[in-house]
């Protein structure tokens, strides 16, 4: 058993290895964490403009450029190209280097691709900005900077599948099939989304159904994946004991693997479209029970008798909170695919809460816990401030909570008022104004929480980097400092 | 499961499933779709927009106004879209096919916009409404498109025809006058063109038509 423990084994040449491998990915790791959060907090600053202006329109009227429909397309970029999907890449790197046995070999390429992607969603940010969006759902940056972005994430794809190829390990994880499977279906899927829809579009309806075939599958096959893989890595690792079935992992992959990519249609469900494409995709939501219940089962039980240790490990109580989150919000998904939920919840602002609670309640939160987990390791030093990570973790718990629930609860009404033609349209905008407005202030809890984040991770790395070095005693003790003799 | 290979075959075949299903079949399916000539009308539907309303769609566009107006009437029984008055019949594939992109939206923050331009044929509204819309739809939340308009001081010769009616709080200091923009003329062109209430074979408008 002790090979299906990500644990590894307690001897000093184990040890020596691991530090070996973090020392590797410092850098090119570090590059991805800062400039992810660099998005978040940009993305945080356009989130709560966008928001303010949905229940105060007259703000920052006068300028073509902060527009909501501008602000709140660059706010989604930011946050799903910039800051998710680059802390996804430094944490699916650290992982793979781990689980392979192997150090990140040649770092510049992965630096290369740090330096592109941020270069190329820099500029296609600006382009939104100033009104170049493309105009489909998720893949609004213009098609000046998506082949600078398709650039970078192959590099990414090819050096995630090098080191996969060049493991010492040969037992296969299951954080690693996840891993495997996401830089191998994004590809793919953003090349025949690219190809389809913004460099020679399909014809009418069908752009709608590549968009959503896509849109869907960027959170089923990317985001979910690397959110999976998360919490496949760091609960055990972190509690101390294996994952609790491995036939449950297998198939809760596969099903996933079946499942997830036919789900996209739900979002056309009432639209100009054969009734065969609306259905697949909701029998496919609907058979999405299989795995999600069944991590939800191997995550629970795992995790079931060591809930204490939260107290101890931040990395621990984000994933736990990623957790449930992914187990209610596909769960909540399932039940908003089905018709009848769906001809009140579509087109509301149920739909919007229920796309935080995925993104930001199981995929943000497990990745806070990764980075939790992993800076201390790679920089070999200690999060400088307990007071800010309570901070951080509180306010974004409580944040998102005031976000996804009164939002789905008003989104609901919002729909339920829409069905009743006797109820003038101006009525139902009045009718969601509270729960807009209760977003915002939620919005200023989350940035609060991503500065105090931001602020100890700087803090940590002025200890790395900066003048004052003095040796800290390290949870880490016994691991070995960074220069650590390579194999003995 | 420690064989790669296997890993990788399954990870790709899964994949192509789905691509095949989701992205194939609908291309084949709908990718070919003609314009209809109605032969008792002599009525072709649909049409390529004309130039001024192409332009205008470029700035629907550009704004973003696909975040809360979708562009898609629900069939009768399901939903209350026709009811509202946001058209006579349900959407179909065929309506979109010189759509690039198709601008279906996802959020009904504002109202359907599929026929507005027969719900509210007026300039005079379309112009106001994008300047301020407190002006013509009090408590609405949808932004003011004030930069595409000019303020003017009235020229000698009075007020231009086509100055925006403005009454209130909002009208303009005295001696000065609120004048689109050509690009305020292309958005209320493309927002006048949409109209949907043409028949289809596969879309029969209400008989009591």
């Amino acid at each position: 058993m002790a090979a299906l423990s990500p644990r590894g084994t307690a001897t000093s040449d184990a040890r020596a290895q691991l530090a070996e491998i973090d020392e590797s990915c410092r850098g090119s790791v570090l590059l991805f964490f800062l400039s992810g959060m660099a998005w978040l907090l940009a993305g945080s600053v356009f989130a709560l403009i966008a928001s303010y202006k949905l229940h105060a329109p007259d703000f920052l009227g006068d300028f073509a450029w902060l527009t909501f429909g501008r602000i709140r397309t660059a706010h989604l970029n930011a946050v799903i190209y910039g800051f998710s999907a680059e802390i996804s890449v430094g944490v699916i790197l650290w992982m793979m280097c781990r689980l392979c046995r192997v150090p990140l070999m040649a770092q510049s390429v992965i630096n290369l691709a740090a330096l592109l992607w941020n270069f190329g969603l820099t500029i296609g940010i600006i382009g939104i900005l100033a009104g170049d969006t493309t105009g489909v759902e998720y893949l609004e940056l213009p098609k000046y900077c998506t082949p600078i972005l398709f650039l970078a994430f192959a590099l990414i794809a090819v050096w995630t599948i090098v080191i996969f190829r060049f493991r010492r390990e040969k037992h296969l994880y299951v954080s690693q099939w996840y891993i495997l499977a996401a830089v191998l279906w994004f590809p793919w899927l953003y090349s025949t989304a690219q190809l389809l829809l913004i460099m020679d579009p399909a014809r009418g309806a069908v752009q709608a159904a590549v968009n959503w075939w896509f849109a869907h599958n960027v959170l089923g096959l990317w985001f979910t994946p690397v959110g999976l893989a998360s919490i496949y890595y760091f609960l055990p690792k972190v509690i101390g004991r294996p994952i609790h079935s491995y036939y449950l992992s297998v198939l809760g992959f596969w099903t996933l693997a079946l499942f997830y990519n036919w789900n996209g249609f739900h979002h056309l469900v009432g639209g100009p479209f054969p009734a065969w494409m609306i259905t697949i995709s909701i029998v496919a939501s609907v058979m999405m029970v299989i795995p999600v219940v069944a991590t939800a089962i191997n995550h629970h039980f795992t995790m079931v008798g060591h809930f204490g240790k939260m107290r101890h490990s931040p990395t621990l109580r984000f994933i736990f909170i990623g957790a449930i989150a992914y187990t209610a919000s596909s769960l909540q998904g399932v039940l908003s695919s089905v018709r009848w939920f769906s001809e009140t919840a579509h087109f509301t602002h149920h739909t919007v809460a229920h796309a935080h609670w995925g993104m930001y309640a199981f995929f943000t939160m497990t990745m806070f816990g990764a980075m939790y987990y992993i800076l201390p390791r790679i920089t070999q030093r200690e999060w400088p401030s307990d007071g800010l990570i309570s901070l951080h973790f509180w306010t974004t718990l409580v944040g998102i909570a005031m976000y996804v629930l009164p939002l789905s609860l008003g989104g609901w009404f919002q729909g339920k008022a829409m069905l009743d033609p006797q109820i003038p349209f101006l009525e139902v905008v009045k009718i969601t104004l509270p729960y807009l407005k209760i977003r915002t202030v939620s919005g200023l809890l989350l940035t609060l929480g991503h500065v105090a984040f931001f602020v100890n991770i700087a803090w940590l790395l002025v200890r790395t980097f900066g003048p004052y070095r003095a040796p800290e005693p390290m949870i880490l003790a016994g691991v070995g400092t960074g220069n650590a003799p390579v194999g003995k | 499961m420690n064989y790669g290979p296997l890993l990788f075959l399954g990870i790709l075949f899964t994949l192509a499933a789905s691509w095949t299903g989701l992205v194939v079949m609908p291309t084949k399916q709908l990718g070919a779709l003609q314009p209809d000539l109605n032969t008792n009308t002599s009525v072709v539907f649909p049409k390529p927009l004309p130039g001024e309303a192409a332009q205008g769609r470029e700035l629907y566009r550009s704004l973003g106004c696909n975040y809360c107006h979708t562009q898609q009437v629900r069939r009768e029984g399901f939903g209350s879209d026709i009811a509202r008055g946001w058209g006579k019949r349900g959407s179909v594939a065929r309506d979109y096919i010189y759509d690039r992109p198709v601008f279906l939206g996802s959020s009904r923050t504002g109202p359907d916009l599929t026929n507005i331009g027969e719900r509210q044929p007026s300039y005079e509204w379309h112009y106001s409404h994008l300047y301020n819309p407190q002006t013509t739809s009090k408590g609405s939340v949808m932004p003011p498109y004030a930069f595409l308009f000019e303020l003017r001081p009235i020229g000698p010769e009075g007020p231009s025809t086509n100055s925006v009616k403005l009454g209130g709080e909002f009208a303009p200091k005295a001696g000065y006058e609120v004048l689109p923009k050509p690009e305020a003329k292309q958005l209320v062109e493309y927002l006048r063109s949409l109209k949907s209430s043409v028949e289809l074979p596969e879309a029969p408008l209400p008989k009591s038509e």
